[in-house]
């Protein structure tokens, strides 16, 4: 059976395109052209239908491009992006246009996703009623139940986002996503911007839709105790990489990559014991100018000669566990 | 022995002529030479007015209307607008969640450092530019003398904090307070601050209040903690009390629905409904709508007193514990 998504060698990269006098100047090489962020460089991953992959890296190591990517709202600069086992580009249009329905992203700030001069009931209802999944005279009805189905009360429904909680705008995002009825929801630090109770809850409705409507996640967040609570396999990501990936119990308890450890260490806990803060040494390296070889090697402790010189593949080190260090070797 | 920091009954309102709103109200605290308190609750609970009406810093239309802050046993809001001036940013400073409400873009690092310790020190120009040099050596930036002829737009995120707490650092403060300064940072640059404010506060006896939302960044950082809802103190004492037996239903249900303390996967626990507003404050205590413990008791606002160690505002104290 075909997984539900296979990413396959992906590189992004964005550059800002220059103006007419700017090339002409990079031309007779007054200038030199503008810089190259590899924002994703050669990353694959396969997601199984129902599955919750977590993606976990510092801010700049490319999770959101890669969750973009999958969403259909970046188009990849290499490599291949299969639903089903199949490309966009290899669909009849109407296919291609139902396999981009059936992803959906919820992003993380609740307030600028949503338009502030629209009511709620158009912010839900426009998408399904322009692809017919509903029709105009059922669709009071069918917002309410997207409404419902995300514990927001359906009688809100004329009302505009402002009038909202954050935690209720976050459900907004939810409901609107779902009335397209996808399959797969790509959410990016979705409850980064909320407050502990309301992330709880936010984290339950998560729980609660997986299991009624069986959908599969993508669940982009900094914070592993989320990522950990939450998901089945995680990905770690570093400067465009993924450095290590593994079921949720074995990275947690037998990380293998330097940088995993690292970031499992320096996670801050609730023991209510005085312990000392240790912390990787150096900044997050630039991905104008992302390190040679491995990435991690200017920051990482066990660094060798190889490190400096030589990119680390990413290979397995377990049962579906793969990292890609040179110390495994 | 007097403590570094005495707040008795602190109280901060917006005032207008068709009546005066509360954003905090009866804030006790106390902080001794070297101690850390961490200072939790949700966005809107009145954290950062707590931290600004210390500081004297409360903008317009609120003020502090209520209460004392003894600063080793001088009420704060006795002195004029000069002798405030002259102890914040020497004997207490503040560090922001934006590094850049302290730092200004247009000029270099070194100009800013040495304008404030000039600001308060009539000191030589190099004596003033060795301890810009010194502070910013201690927050852990590699070629200080280099860097302090940088601009502020040359330094990443994490940097630009550590710079602003090397400027709250500069005239050796008695007392900082940290107003969510890692909060827009990464986990392992997070770490990195901590690291360097926990050896301070034990190597130079500094005190600090840190404010934050998230109870795990202070759970190993400060020895004591105060949670606030809807601008009051909940409950107040030893970290590893409140943690470990959690008195407030507040208290409990945040630890509780905390993933740490959740089976993998499983629903959350979770405390119900929303924050309240200040516009719209539920009377009694401000808890109750979300309060399973709630009584017809709880209509009336209960008071902050002392039981087992610890300050606490509840009629019907968690008995059993958030963790069972
Ligand atoms: N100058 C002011 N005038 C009027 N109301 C204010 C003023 N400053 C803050 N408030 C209100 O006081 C309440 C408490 O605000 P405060 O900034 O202290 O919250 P906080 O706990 O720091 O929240 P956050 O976690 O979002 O930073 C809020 O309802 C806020 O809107
Ligand atoms: N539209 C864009 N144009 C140029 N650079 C971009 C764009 N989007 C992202 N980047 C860059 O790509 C890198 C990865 O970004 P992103 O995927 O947003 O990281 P994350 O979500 O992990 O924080 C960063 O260096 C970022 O600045
Ligand atoms: S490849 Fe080398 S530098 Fe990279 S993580 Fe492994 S040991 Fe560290
Ligand atoms: S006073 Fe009553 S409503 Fe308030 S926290 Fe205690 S039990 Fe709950
Ligand atoms: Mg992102
Ligand atoms: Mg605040």
């Amino acid at each position: 059976m075909n997984d539900r998504l296979e990413i396959r060698n992906v590189s992004k990269r964005f550059t800002r395109k220059s103006g007419i006098v700017e090339r002409g100047a990079e031309y007779i090489g007054l200038k030199a052209p503008n810089p190259v962020v590899r924002a994703l460089d050669d990353v694959s991953l396969t997601v199984a239908q129902g599955e919750v992959v977590g993606i976990v890296g510092e801010s700049g190591c490319g999770k959101s491009t890669l969750g973009r990517v999958v969403a259909g709202l970046l188009k990849a600069s290499e490599g291949a992006v299969l639903f089903r086992g199949k490309r966009l580009e290899d669909m009849s249009a109407r296919d291609a246009e139902a396999a981009r329905l059936q992803v959906q992203m919820i992003f993380q700030d609740p307030s600028s996703s949503l338009n502030p001069r629209q009511r709620v009931h158009e912010i839900i209802g426009a998408a399904p009623l322009h692809h017919g999944l509903t029709t105009a005279r059922e669709l009071d009805d069918y917002v309410s139940r997207q409404m419902e189905r995300s514990g927001l009360d359906p009688s809100m429904a004329r009302r505009f986002p402002h009038q909202f909680s954050g935690g209720q705008r976050q459900r907004i995002g939810i409901a609107r996503a779902l009335a397209v009825q996808p399959d797969m929801l790509i959410c990016d630090e979705s409850v980064a911007a909320l407050d502990v109770s309301i992330q709880a809850q936010i984290l339950n409705l998560f729980l609660d839709l997986r299991e009624q409507l069986d959908l599969t996640y993508i669940f982009i967040s900094h914070d592993l105790s989320v990522v950990e609570h939450i998901s089945d396999r995680v990905v770690v990501m570093y400067l465009g990489r993924v450095v290590e990936e593994a079921p949720v119990a074995e990275l947690f308890s037998h990380p293998n990559h330097p940088y995993t450890r690292a970031l499992l260490l320096e996670r801050p806990s609730l023991d209510p014991v005085q312990r000392s803060f240790s912390a990787i040494e150096g900044e997050i390296p630039s991905p104008l100018s992302p390190p040679s070889g491995c990435h991690f090697h200017p920051r990482c402790p066990l660094a060798m000669e190889r490190c400096r010189v030589e990119r680390p593949e990413l290979r397995s080190v377990g049962t579906r566990h793969k990292s890609a260090c040179h110390l495994n070797d | 022995m007097t403590a570094l920091l005495e707040i008795k009954g602190l109280k901060t309102e917006v005032v207008s002529a068709d009546g005066n709103v509360t954003l905090i109200a009866d804030i006790n605290l106390n902080l001794a030479a070297g101690e850390v308190m961490g200072l939790v609750g949700e966005s809107g609970s009145g954290k950062s007015i707590t931290g600004l009406s210390i500081m004297g810093l409360v903008d317009k239309p609120a003020q502090v209307t209520g209460g004392q802050i003894l600063f080793k046993g001088q009420d704060l809001r006795k002195l004029s607008e000069r002798e405030i001036r002259s102890i914040r940013g020497n004997r207490i400073a503040m560090i922001f969640q934006d590094p850049m409400s302290t730092l200004n873009p247009v000029l270099r690092i070194d100009t800013q450092m040495m304008e404030v310790v000039h600001a308060h020190e009539a000191i030589s120009k190099q004596a003033a530019w060795e301890r810009a040099r010194d502070a910013l050596g201690m927050v852990g930036i590699p070629s200080p003398e280099e860097r302090l002829r940088a601009y502020p737009h040359q330094f990443s995120g994490g940097m630009r904090q550590r710079v602003a707490i090397a400027i709250a650092l500069l005239m050796s403060p008695e007392l900082i307070i940290a107003d969510e300064p890692t909060t827009a940072l990464d986990v392992t640059i997070q770490a990195q601050i901590l690291s360097i404010v926990q050896k301070l506060a034990r190597d130079r006896g500094t005190a600090l209040i840190w404010i934050t939302h998230d109870l795990s960044v202070v759970a190993g950082l400060a020895e004591k903690l105060s949670v606030m809802y809807a601008g009051r103190i909940a409950e107040q004492g030893l970290t590893a009390d409140l943690l470990r037996r959690p008195m407030h239903p507040y208290t409990n249900g945040l630890i509780a629905s905390l993933p740490a303390h959740n089976k993998r996967g499983s629903r959350l626990k979770q405390i119900s409904g929303t924050t309240p507003s200040v516009a719209n404050m539920p009377r009694g205590c401000a808890f109750h709508p979300r309060c399973a413990s709630a009584t017809q008791l709880c209509l009336s606002p209960p008071p902050l007193e002392p039981v087992e160690g610890r300050l606490l505002r509840c009629f019907h104290p968690v008995t059993e514990g958030a963790l069972s």
